[in-house]
């Protein structure tokens, strides 16, 4: 490696700075793992799980513990409150219930950070209001057809679940880019939402 | 059979004690070793082989003059580096390349044979860790072994947790199927059946069960292909016969189609490095192999006591030993709280995936042994 490491996602830098030096993490869907590397050099003892063989076997040569499997399945193979928290980012939305999927989270994590794009963003709405179509934007770049996202949801969808499932919503972020937004416009001009999550 | 001019010898310093409630005494066990072992002897890989391998892991073979069987993972440069690591391979107890087994001369000075103890996996292991002893060697950097070196390195870890700072097993699992077992069974009839077999008291009469071991090996061999890699590699097609005429059907039992001929190469050069005997062992030792029934039931307590860091690897089209089986292993380990990686590699080949060049499995070994 040389040269500065590359800057995290602004979702994955926000809940770095937020998870407790030296807890045990398990990142879901970990892609390459840049989470987990920076959670490591602060004490952290990081897991992962991914779906994607090749980025496994990326993670395994940094050093990582990286299980290849599918979240929809394993998170059921995980012990209850194995891990501190448990890290789902940009992954809600490709779940086959998220809601199941957030249950299994915060079985499997004392805390939870989940972050997932939101599709009530103001581009998004005007793609589908002006355009009749789809939206493809920076947040959501894949044509339907072929994205891995089978649940998008909206800002306000999230928070209406999570209240419905009796989870506790301990902290948001929002963000355009990597500007941060106010919660109260969120579900309008966010483009991607964190939320921390306990029972 | 037996002494090996080749590879270093270790005799242990005391009767090995055996799962079976037997002991064996004076057991020697041979041994390569590649790369300088460090000032503070923690550099040390041990690596594990397969049930019809050898010590022979990045050397010439002896008897056969082939090349070592991990020559490709195993040397300077290569994913496991002999130039940071010094990396032993030793012949396990029960084998037939120097160490003490079924053919070794017993202590009334006939060879054993069939009165030669059965053996586990527990009990390769600690014989190897024997080894490690009388080598000096506390801690190694790493155990590493696929299939039946597999079975090894998470015995090893299991029951000498404190002896591996990383296991890496391939191909492999915590225990044997019923349908492991039957194929294993398949074989030692073979070797039993072959009226040369003798009762296994074969040795010095001239004869030896060629014919039954080769068969053994011909249904082992099946079962660490693919189907898809078969039907690649030979379909249906049919071998040049011997007086010229090509791709004609005999209409006897000749071997018309490329697949029997390539089955019955395989089995015959089998027969003049292997000992009948030995495999007979080995697979029973492999059959018997279950980590959980060692620890109560539950594979997770088999690994409670680990600070290692593990990495299993299955491939896709491995019938033998499934990815399920390595999942089986993930999540005990997942349950114990142990560092676990674990990635299923895509390869056509089969069981015999791991020996074979794959660039990705290349990368995940050089990558985990670090």
């Amino acid at each position: 490696m040389t040269g500065a490491r590359p800057a995290l996602r602004p979702d994955l830098a926000v809940i770095a700075s937020h998870v407790r030096p030296g807890a045990r993490v398990l990142d879901v869907g970990c892609g390459e793992g840049e989470l987990m590397a920076v959670l490591r050099e602060s004490g952290c003892d990081a897991r992962g799980l991914e779906i994607d063989p090749v980025l496994v076997e990326r993670c395994v040569a940094r050093g990582l513990s990286v299980v290849q499997g599918d979240a929809d399945r394993d998170l059921a193979d995980y012990p209850d409150k194995a891990f501190d928290y448990a890290i789902l980012s940009q992954t809600l939305q490709t779940a086959a219930r998220p809601d199941r999927m957030l249950d299994d989270l915060l079985r499997v994590g004392r805390q939870a950070f989940v972050s997932f794009p939101n599709f009530a963003h103001w581009r998004t709405r005007a793609a589908l209001m002006f355009g009749g179509r789809m939206p493809v934007t920076r947040s959501i770049p894949v044509t339907w057809y072929e994205t891995q996202n089978i649940h998008h949801m909206t800002v306000t969808d999230f928070r209406e679940l999570v209240s419905a499932m009796g989870v506790r919503c301990e902290r948001a972020w929002y963000f355009t880019g990597t500007r941060p937004v106010g919660a109260a416009a969120a579900n309008l001009l966010a483009e991607h939402a964190v939320f921390e999550l306990s029972r | 059979m037996g002494s090996n001019p080749a590879s270093s010898t270790f005799e242990l310093p005391f009767p090995l004690p055996l799962d079976g409630g037997q002991t064996l005494a004076n057991a020697v066990i041979a041994y390569e070793s590649y790369g300088t072992l460090s000032a503070e002897r923690d550099n040390a890989i041990l690596l594990c082989h397969a049930l019809t391998g050898d010590q022979f892991v990045a050397s010439p073979h002896p008897l056969t003059g082939k090349p070592g069987w991990w020559e490709r993972m195993v040397g300077p440069g290569k994913p496991i580096d002999t130039g940071r690591f010094h990396v032993i391979c030793a012949n396990i107890v029960g084998g037939c390349m120097g160490s003490t087994g079924p053919g070794s001369v017993g202590p009334d000075g006939k060879p054993y044979a069939m009165r030669f103890p059965v053996i586990t996996i527990r009990d390769m292991v600690r014989a190897s860790v024997a080894l490690l002893d009388g080598l000096g060697i506390e801690r190694l950097h790493a155990v590493v072994g696929g299939s039946m070196g597999g079975m090894q390195a998470l015995s090893l870890a299991a029951n000498f947790p404190e002896r591996a700072e990383r296991v890496l097993a391939i191909a492999t699992t915590a225990r044997h199927s019923a349908q492991n077992i039957a194929f294993h069974e398949v074989g030692r009839q073979a070797v039993m059946a072959d009226p040369d077999w003798q009762g296994g008291d074969y040795y010095g009469s001239g004869r030896a069960p060629d014919k039954g071991l080769s068969v053994a090996r011909m249904a082992a061999h099946i079962t660490y292909l693919s189907e898809a890699g078969l039907t690649e590699k030979f379909g249906r097609n049919l071998q040049d016969r011997p007086d010229g005429s090509r791709g004609a059907k005999s209409f006897g039992f000749d071997a018309d189609f490329q697949i029997e001929s390539y089955l019955r190469y395989q089995g015959s050069g089998f027969t003049q490095r292997f000992d009948a005997n030995s495999y007979l062992y080995i697979t029973r030792a492999m059959d018997y192999f279950d980590l959980a029934e060692e620890h109560g039931g539950r594979l997770a307590d088999a690994f409670a006591g680990t600070t290692a860091r593990f990495c299993l690897v299955s491939f896709d089209s491995d019938w033998l030993y499934p990815t399920a089986e390595s999942r089986h292993v993930v999540h005990a380990l997942n349950a114990a709280g142990a560092p676990v990686s674990f990635v299923e590699l895509s390869a056509p080949h089969g069981h015999d995936s791991f020996l074979l060049e794959h660039a990705a499995l290349d990368r995940v070994v050089r990558g985990f042994i670090g």
